[in-house]
């Protein structure tokens, strides 16, 4: 079933792209991601440009992450005090993420940059989800005797002024800390299409030290606004968000994620982190490839 | 096809010019892009009048030339290198006007019809593409990238050559298929039609095809160019309602 996109201007098998949209909805369900990490590379594999690949990702993560947020928010697992830091920190990253953009695509340099910072984040996040998930996999054998961990926050984060208590997160911290982490992946969702969850939820434990409870309600929380908040940037700069390429992953991935949920349920959570972590370092790797390896094309070319 | 007969018709009181005319005609002045555009077919054909009394071996040595060009882009093209061990992208040069779309078909290898000269003042051949830079380099380095444009748009089947893919029927009537692939941006298209003989090209003509986007495909590419803020918001408020609704209808079941 071919379709035209209309601003990616080129057609594509329709169901593809929602079958697409099904496998990363599944995962996203069953891990708690986003799943733009998958979602981007997938869709450039695809032959969609790179540009409107991130600016459709962003959307679809949006979507993803919504029927999540409300579960979370049922639970009492979002702290919003927490969270709206965050999105303003993250609002703030997308209008910066933003001229970054513009600045590498004039320069040439966005392909290697989206390649590298990929390569870059998936490689160590998913390194040290690998070491982890294996740790714990040997602890529910019986292997190893799980060492008790004491929840704090990094003494950089202690060090910086101003405290504010966030009640729900159980943290008496200042607030620039969760503001810079916002920016941060609020430039990471502009430039890579991803929601950063897989940024965030690891530096709200080990960085910040936030309670468990309420950790992925709120890292969900911070993604539906700044990956929305990206796809305005990118509708307004950029003007490559394909409207017609969004719905049909969101067709897919909505599906997928309520059922990857129900499935999760029944799974083993560090069995579930190690699959993470191995589906992880693939992509990195294969972007790395990508990156090293002669292209297919040395050339290319850019309207101008 | 009616068109050529009455062409044909009026024949008689074209025929006072001692060289041949051609008249030339597609199949689809304009071509409308909606949702199941997949690419489309342009059938190019038409008539070659002869003055009358017609040369003795009017037939033979004739031959059709058709090219299909896309409206002209500035383009920068860059050039990727290895550098530390990954590949990034380093020299780039600017062209003032590059077709975006170019095919050309022919009776015969247009090699075999035209010399050099000739096949660079038509435009006829991927090769003799007159692909202006904007930016000075020595020669050289732009025929380096003219090579790499060129190759590149090859691969992505936007400029082709069809050889022997016009048929010439009885010396008068000409056929050609050329195929336009979904990547092809909109706008102004051309039609050209040239008539060879013994390496020259006797006549010449063009005819428009205008290729745009229709109905919901032209209404979305606009609003995303036109009100861009609106868009946007639309595009988000369609990702969180399909989200929460599919959250919600699950929770039935």
């Amino acid at each position: 079933m071919d379709l035209y996109l209309p601003i990616a201007n080129l057609s594509v098998n329709a169901l593809v792209i929602v079958a697409l949209g099904f496998g990363v909805g599944l995962l996203s369900g069953m891990f708690g991601v986003g799943g733009g990490f998958l979602t981007t590379p997938l869709l450039i594999f695809y032959g969609i440009p790179p540009t409107v690949a991130a600016a459709s990702a962003a959307s679809q993560v949006t979507g993803a992450s919504v029927s999540g947020v409300f579960a979370h928010f049922r639970r009492g697992g979002v702290d919003m005090h927490m969270g709206a830091v965050l999105v303003v920190g993250g609002v703030l990253g997308s209008i910066a993420g933003a001229g970054l953009f513009t600045i590498l695509q004039e320069t040439g340099q966005i392909d290697t940059v989206i390649g590298i910072l990929y390569v870059l984040m998936l490689g160590s996040i998913g390194g040290l989800m690998l070491h982890e998930s294996v740790g714990a996999v040997r602890v529910a054998r019986g292997a190893r005797v799980a060492k008790p961990r004491k929840r704090r926050h990094h003494p950089l984060v202690a060090m910086l002024p101003l405290r504010w208590r966030f009640y729900r997160s159980g943290l008496y911290i200042s607030p620039l800390a969760p503001l810079l982490l916002g920016f941060f992946t609020g430039v990471l969702t502009v430039l890579l299409g991803v929601g950063g969850g897989f940024i965030l939820v690891p530096a709200m434990l080990y960085l910040l030290g936030m309670g468990t409870q309420v950790v992925v309600g709120t890292s969900l929380f911070q993604i539906l606004f700044v990956t929305a908040a990206a796809t305005l940037v990118h509708a307004t700069t950029t003007k490559a968000v394909d409207i017609v390429l969004a719905a049909l992953l969101l067709l897919g991935s909505v599906t997928g994620a309520q059922l990857g949920a129900r499935f999760a349920q029944k799974v083993r959570p560090e069995y579930l982190r190690l699959a993470l972590a191995v589906m992880v370092l693939l992509v990195a790797s294969r972007m790395f490839l990508g990156l090293v390896w002669r292209p297919d094309e040395i050339y290319s070319v850019e309207l101008s | 096809m009616k068109r050529v007969w009455l062409a044909l018709a009026a024949a008689p009181l074209l025929m006072g010019q001692a060289q041949p005319v051609l008249v030339p005609d597609v199949s689809e002045r304009s071509i409308e892009i909606a949702y199941s555009f997949t690419g489309a077919e342009l059938l190019l054909f038409g008539a070659i009048l002869y003055p009358d009394p017609p040369p003795a071996r009017s037939g033979e040595g004739t031959d059709i030339v058709v090219v299909v060009k896309g409206p002209t882009q500035s383009v920068l093209v860059r050039e990727k290198e290895k550098l530390a061990g990954i590949w990034v992208n380093s020299d780039s040069m600017r062209y003032r006007s590059a077709p975006s779309f170019y095919a050309v078909a022919s009776s015969r290898p247009i090699q075999q019809l035209v010399d050099e000269r000739t096949r660079a003042i038509y435009e006829l051949g991927v090769s003799s593409l007159q692909l202006s830079p904007a930016s000075s380099a020595s020669p050289d380095v732009q025929a380096r990238f003219d090579a790499g444009l060129v190759d590149l748009r090859t691969r992505g089947g936007l400029y082709y050559e069809a050889p022997r893919a016009v048929e010439i029927t009885g010396g008068v009537l000409y056929r050609a298929r050329l195929q336009i692939p979904a990547r092809v941006p909109v706008g102004k298209f051309t039609a050209e039609t040239f008539l060879i003989r013994d390496g020259r090209v006797l006549a010449a003509a063009v005819r428009p095809i205008d290729i745009r986007k229709s109905g919901f495909e032209r209404f979305v590419a606009r609003s995303a160019e036109r009100h861009a803020l609106i868009y946007g918001v639309t595009a988000v408020l369609l990702s969180v309602l399909l989200g929460w609704g599919a959250g919600a209808l699950w929770r039935r079941f």
